[in-house]
């Protein structure tokens, strides 16, 4: 067992067990994107950072690849977290407007304005669907095609390979094409609906959906 | 495809113990006999190392030392890093892409050239610079370009790089 203490709560947890998940059982909430508990971790996104003490410095380290040590000193939403945290997820609403799981998270954090400029390619390069694909279906008939900014999540050659099992679970968990954000026109990169809602909140039932809730309640799948 | 290309690439694959992290030298060896990764051969690679397809493909594509498309004999690159740039690099290009008829990343039409730009060599003192079937060309100047481009003509070496 490794003892750390994060938001000033000293727990104990298996060694090899990462931060995000340490946190979590203890009721912390720390939004994800590309992070599924089925899934290995990939630190793709980012949301997930958090502060790690050390001494009299601190450092921000994506909290799902980051595995428990002992003494280990985190602090998930101090100023420097939530900061960085919003110009995240400015720039991955600027990659992908047009996903309503972005767009809850953006509200739920503040941020009422895209500031960097939009260039909509409906993915976030998460690894969610490469993941899935290969891990839980033993597939491996989608990955990452090419490099730099023209990089995708592509077939190989563009044609249906013959590993995939049409079992749609690549959109199935896709934070974008799960839930499309409806809201039709965006100002500043950011739908402006959810923000109406309040107050808004991270989902405290199922601690790895990071949706937003407003006045409506939590959505049951 | 024909038999004889499929047992190079056989053969290539044995030569690594048909070992999975073997996968980009394989595919090295194998572009360096076909001057590019054809389909069928990206296909035969990822059959023969019991790979998904997309692995081979995402690898290929992610390294510009592969090519996907054909490629010309000899592989002519031009420097445009920020020394070679300041010093001329862009009227180099646009000498090659005149006389060779072909912009960065075409290939002549009679499959004798392919022209790249790099973004640098490492090399910025001998700027602006070119590289020739794997030498270097250093202080080019555009009418340096033809005497090059035919002194390349005349070597049979092919574009190995």
């Amino acid at each position: 067992m490794v003892e750390l203490t994060i938001d000033g709560i000293k727990t104990s947890v298996p060694e090899g067990t990462t931060v995000l998940e340490a946190a979590r059982e203890m009721g912390i909430i720390i939004p994800a994107l590309c992070y599924h508990p089925g899934l290995t971790p990939y630190g793709a996104c980012r949301v997930c950072i958090v502060e790690v003490v050390k001494g009299s410095q601190s450092l921000l380290e994506a909290s799902c690849t980051l595995p428990v040590a002992q003494g280990q000193t985190i602090i998930t939403s101090s100023a420097k977290v939530s900061q960085a945290r919003k110009v995240i997820i400015e720039l991955l609403l600027a990659a992908c407007p047009n996903s309503k799981t972005l767009q809850d998270l953006a509200a739920s954090m503040g941020v009422n304005r895209v500031r960097f400029k939009i260039k909509d390619k409906n993915c976030i390069l998460c690894g969610l669907c490469v993941r899935y694909c290969k891990e839980q279906m033993q597939s491996g008939g989608i990955g990452f095609v090419g490099r730099g900014t023209s990089r995708r999540v592509a077939t190989a050659f563009g044609e249906t390979p013959e590993e995939c099992r049409n079992c749609n679970g690549c959109e199935w968990i896709c934070p974008v094409c799960e839930r499309a954000c409806m809201a039709g026109s965006l100002t500043d990169g950011v739908c402006g609906r959810c923000l109406n809602l309040a107050p808004v909140e991270t989902c405290p039932v199922c601690t790895h959906c990071s949706e937003a809730v407003g006045s409506s309640g939590h959505r049951v799948y | 495809m024909d038999s004889v290309r499929e047992e190079k690439v056989e053969e290539v694959i044995r030569e690594y113990d048909s070992s999975r992290d073997s996968l980009i030298s394989i595919l090295q060896d194998v572009q360096s006999e076909y001057r590019y990764l054809p389909e069928s051969i990206l296909k035969l690679v990822a059959r023969k190392l019991g790979l998904p397809l997309i692995q081979v493909y995402g690898v290929a594509t992610f390294f510009k030392a592969f090519s996907l498309k054909p490629r010309g004999k000899h592989l002519l690159s031009v420097c445009l890093g920020t020394a070679c740039h300041v010093r001329g690099a862009p009227a180099v290009l646009d000498e090659v892409e005149r006389k060779l008829c072909i912009g960065p990343g075409e290939t002549s039409e009679d499959m004798q050239f392919t022209l790249e730009t790099v973004n640098c060599l490492g090399a910025c003192a001998l700027g602006p610079i070119m590289v020739m079937d794997g030498e270097y060309h250093g202080q080019m100047v555009p009418g340096k370009v033809q005497g090059t481009i035919n002194r390349c003509k005349k070597s049979p070496r092919g574009g190995k790089k």
